[in-house]
């Protein structure tokens, strides 16, 4: 038996770099996750309630039932991530113990902790975190994240959120680049992370993790924009299952997302495949997602 | 030129190994992209997305018919599977080596790992990353094995194709993408 080395950083951030130029798709049961894989879905996100429902619904959302979560772990042979609420280390333990690929600590859910989020680093499982802005992307980073995606806002089929999240991450790292040692520290005092990390950011010119879309998108076309914004791959929460066509709407924006640089082929892909989820304005929103955690 | 499959996966990682051996190198998105290259990489990724995509773009039949032609294929761990003769129970996608690949073999992400592998023709072991891999099958041919774990293969050559069941392109290292190079005659 040769020595081997498991649950290492490398192998956490390496399965998000496999995920790139994907789409992962929320799912709430063993239906659902086989047709997101025919589909072509990268991974699929276990959930009792897409966004949407959670939204419309209210009260408290919480990690989903794991006998759902492992019927679906059953049905699949992509990788399956499930979500905690912010700060709830019990529910990663347990998602841990049953083995998911990815855990998504999520403000999707109703938050558990508003002084910390889960302390990842200590955890075997990879995980993947919200963020608004660099600051944010950076702590969850030094907390043991090991990919990133925007929080947008979940559940509105409105795109409009994930593109500010992705510009605000895109002008903060431009930002650095003008920066002295000085000005990197104090930065790094404001966004309450090490200056190593900053400054490994200026040199990169991006997360040193991979950085995904999420909160809102809907259609082919906002899947290839946020990749054509930068961006590594999408999340479609409530925009799959919640439009007419399921099927249809899955398949056509995993081609938009492949092929993202061809207008073309998006417009192709985009021929009737029915009606995209309905939508929600943010300025009518009674609660905002993003703005939990910090 | 050398073509890295750019449809899914771990793209940008095998270009900048190409880029760091100072080989000319460009994504491939669609069938046309394929024509007069020495070589294609299909890299890391889901292999169920690669399939479907490599189908429903056209690539398929162009990869074999370049191939016939004497563009030599390179797969890591999903792009092994996708280039492999046989997938589990499925039948045959792009047959190019005489090898049976069973999907997510050594289980699901807590069991990844990173080991040190010793490979034939090259002096210092290599630091390889294994990320829910495939397993290779014993190839019962003229199929060289040159690397095993734990007494199963885990890299492979036939001719002009190589499959590895890690992902080299996540090792700072280039000696096994140099080998692909030396195998499409560009190096």
């Amino acid at each position: 038996m040769g020595e081997t080395k498991k649950g290492t950083y490398k192998l956490k951030t390496g399965l998000a770099q496999m995920l790139k130029g994907g789409v992962i798709m929320d799912v709430v049961n063993a239906e659902h996750a086989k047709i997101a894989e025919n589909a072509g879905a990268v991974a699929v996100m276990a959930l009792e309630r897409v966004p949407s429902d959670i939204r419309k619904d209210g009260g408290v959302a919480r990690m989903s039932d794991p006998k759902m979560i492992k019927e679906i772990m059953a049905s699949v042979s992509i990788p399956v991530m499930a979500k905690v609420r912010i700060g709830h280390f019990v529910e990663a333990q347990i998602l841990e113990s049953l083995g998911v690929d990815y855990i998504d600590e999520s403000e999707v859910l109703t938050p558990a902790d508003e002084s910390s989020h889960v302390n990842k680093g200590k955890f075997k499982i990879p995980f993947v975190c919200g963020a608004t802005n660099l600051g944010e992307a950076l702590r969850r980073i030094n907390e043991g994240a090991a990919m990133i995606r925007t929080k947008g806002e979940a559940g509105t089929g409105n795109v409009v959120e994930a593109v500010r999240h992705c510009k605000n991450i895109s002008s903060e790292i431009a930002a650095l680049q003008k920066m002295d040692g000085k000005g990197l520290k104090k930065r790094a005092g404001e966004m309450r992370v090490p200056v190593n990390l900053v400054e490994e950011i200026k040199k990169l010119k991006k997360l040193p993790v991979v950085n995904f879309a999420a909160g809102g998108i809907a259609t082919p076309a906002d899947a290839a924009m946020m990749m054509q914004l930068g961006m590594d791959g999408v999340f479609v929460g409530s925009g799959i299952f919640k439009s007419s066509d399921p099927e249809k709407m899955a398949k056509a924006i995993v081609e938009a997302t492949a092929q993202f640089n061809s207008p073309e082929t998006i417009a192709k892909v985009s021929e009737g495949i029915g009606d995209a989820m309905k939508g929600l304005e943010i300025d009518k929103l009674e609660t905002k997602m993003a703005k939990r955690g910090w | 030129m050398i073509g890295v499959l750019a449809l899914q996966g771990g793209v940008e990682e095998h270009m900048s190994a190409l880029k760091k051996l100072g080989v000319e190198a460009k994504e491939v998105r669609t069938p046309e992209q394929l024509d007069g290259l020495k070589g294609l990489i299909i890299p890391g990724g889901e292999s169920t997305t690669l399939r479907k995509l490599i189908g429903r773009f056209g690539l398929r039949e162009k990869i074999i018919a370049e191939h016939k032609q004497g563009m030599a294929l390179f797969g890591t761990c999903a792009g092994a599977i996708v280039l492999s003769k046989k997938i589990d129970g499925e039948k045959e996608f792009i047959p190019a080596l005489e090898i049976t690949a069973k999907r997510n073999s050594y289980g699901a992400q807590l069991d990844s790992f990173e080991a040190m592998l010793k490979i034939k023709g090259l002096e210092k072991e290599f630091p390889a990353v294994f990320i829910r891999a495939p397993e290779f099958l014993p190839p019962t041919n003229g199929v060289e094995v040159l690397a095993e774990f734990n007494k199963k293969p885990v890299l492979v050559k036939d001719g002009n194709v190589m499959l590895c069941s890690f992902h080299p392109e996540l090792s700072q290292d280039l000696r096994i993408h140099e080998l692909f190079l030396k195998i499409a005659k560009v190096y």
